[in-house]
C-alpha cells in the first residue's frame, strides 16, 4: 500500500476536526474536534516513522508523547469547561465572549 | 497483489470508512451523547490504523489512554454538564458554517494534491525492527530522557491543575452558626455562593 493513502485519511479528518472546531456550539464538542486534530497528526507520524524511518522509528516515539499531551489538555480542557458551566450555567460557545475585544 | 496484501488493503478500506463515517458523525450529530460514542469508534478504528503499520505499542497505549480515558472523561463531562438548553439562534449562522466548510473542503484539496505530487522516497527494503516497543524503549531512556521525564511532570501538573480548576469551594466551620430553625443537610457542605460573571 502507498504512503500516500495513509497520509490522505489523516488530512481528511484533520479537516473534519477543523470544521468541528470552527463551527460546533457545545463547548464539549469543541474539545471532542481538538481530540480529532490530534489523532490526524498521530496518524502521520506514525504513518512517515513505517515508511521514511523503518530502523528508527523515531515517529512512534513522538506519537507517544502526543498522546501523552493529548491526555493532559483533554483533562485540563474539561476542568475549564466545568468551571465555565458552573460560573455561566451554560455551555455555549456563543456566550463565553468573557476575553473578546 | 498476493494475499496478504489484499487482506491488507480490505482491511485498511474497512478501516478508513469507519473512521470517517465516525468522525463525521462526531461533527455533525445533534446529540452529543452520540458525538461522545462514535469518538470512541474513531479511536478504535485509528488504532486499527496504526496496527497495519507495525505500531503494536502506538496501537495499544490508543485503545488504553484514548479510549479508556479519554472518552470516558469526555462522557463524565457530558453527564456533569448535562442541561437541556436550546442554543439561542445566531443570525447569518450560515455563512459562517459554509465558510468553514469551503475553508476545510480548500484545505483538503490543497493538502491532497501536495501529497500526491510530492516524490516521498520511500525505501521499502530497509526491514523494521523485530521489536518495535525495545526500539522505542532505547529512544526513551537515550536521546529522549529529557521529553520523557519532562512529560511526567506534564501529567502532574495537569492533574493538579484540573483538580484546582474543578473543585468545589466549600464553606468550612461554619456548621454552628446555621444551626437554628433551618439546620444544614447532614453530609452536605455548604457551598461558597459565586457571584456570576456578568
Amino acid at each position: 500500500m502507498p504512503l500516500q493513502f495513509f497520509l490522505i485519511i489523516a488530512a481528511a479528518l484533520f479537516c473534519i476536526g477543523i470544521y468541528g472546531l470552527v463551527t460546533s456550539r457545545n463547548a464539549v464538542r469543541v474539545l471532542m474536534s481538538i481530540e480529532l486534530l490530534l489523532n490526524a497528526v498521530n496518524m502521520n507520524l506514525i504513518a512517515f516513522s513505517n515508511y521514511l524511518d523503518r530502523q528508527a522509528i523515531n515517529g512512534q516515539v513522538f506519537s507517544v508523547f502526543v498522546i501523552t499531551v493529548a491526555a493532559a489538555e483533554a483533562a485540563v480542557g474539561l476542568a475549564i469547561i466545568l468551571s465555565i458551566y458552573r460560573n455561566r450555567d451554560t455551555v455555549d460557545m456563543e456566550q463565553f465572549n468573557l476575553l473578546k475585544w | 497483489m498476493n494475499l496478504a496484501e489484499g487482506v491488507q488493503f480490505v482491511s485498511f478500506i474497512i478501516l478508513a470508512v469507519m473512521m470517517l463515517g465516525a468522525a463525521l458523525g462526531v461533527v455533525l450529530f445533534d446529540k452529543i451523547v452520540y458525538s461522545a460514542f462514535l469518538l470512541g469508534g474513531v479511536f478504535i478504528s485509528i488504532a486499527g490504523i496504526y496496527l497495519l503499520q507495525n505500531a503494536d505499542f502506538v496501537a495499544a497505549a490508543q485503545v488504553l489512554v484514548y479510549v479508556g480515558a479519554i472518552n470516558v472523561l469526555i462522557l463524565f463531562a457530558i453527564m456533569l454538564v448535562n442541561k437541556k438548553e436550546e442554543f439561542a439562534p445566531v443570525p447569518r449562522r450560515w455563512i459562517r458554517q459554509g465558510a468553514a466548510a469551503f475553508v476545510s473542503a480548500g484545505l483538503f484539496s490543497l493538502l491532497t494534491i501536495m501529497l500526491l505530487k510530492t516524490n516521498w522516497h520511500v525505501d521499502l527494503s530497509v526491514t523494521p525492527p523485530v521489536s518495535p516497543i525495545q526500539t522505542m524503549g532505547e529512544h526513551f531512556f537515550s536521546d529522549f530522557l529529557l521529553p520523557f521525564e519532562l512529560a511526567s511532570v506534564l501529567l502532574l501538573m495537569a492533574l493538579i491543575g484540573a483538580v484546582v480548576l474543578a473543585r468545589r469551594e466549600t464553606v468550612m466551620g461554619e456548621e454552628t452558626a446555621i444551626i437554628g430553625e433551618n439546620p444544614a443537610p447532614a453530609l452536605e457542605l455548604p457551598e461558597r455562593p459565586r457571584e456570576p460573571v456578568a
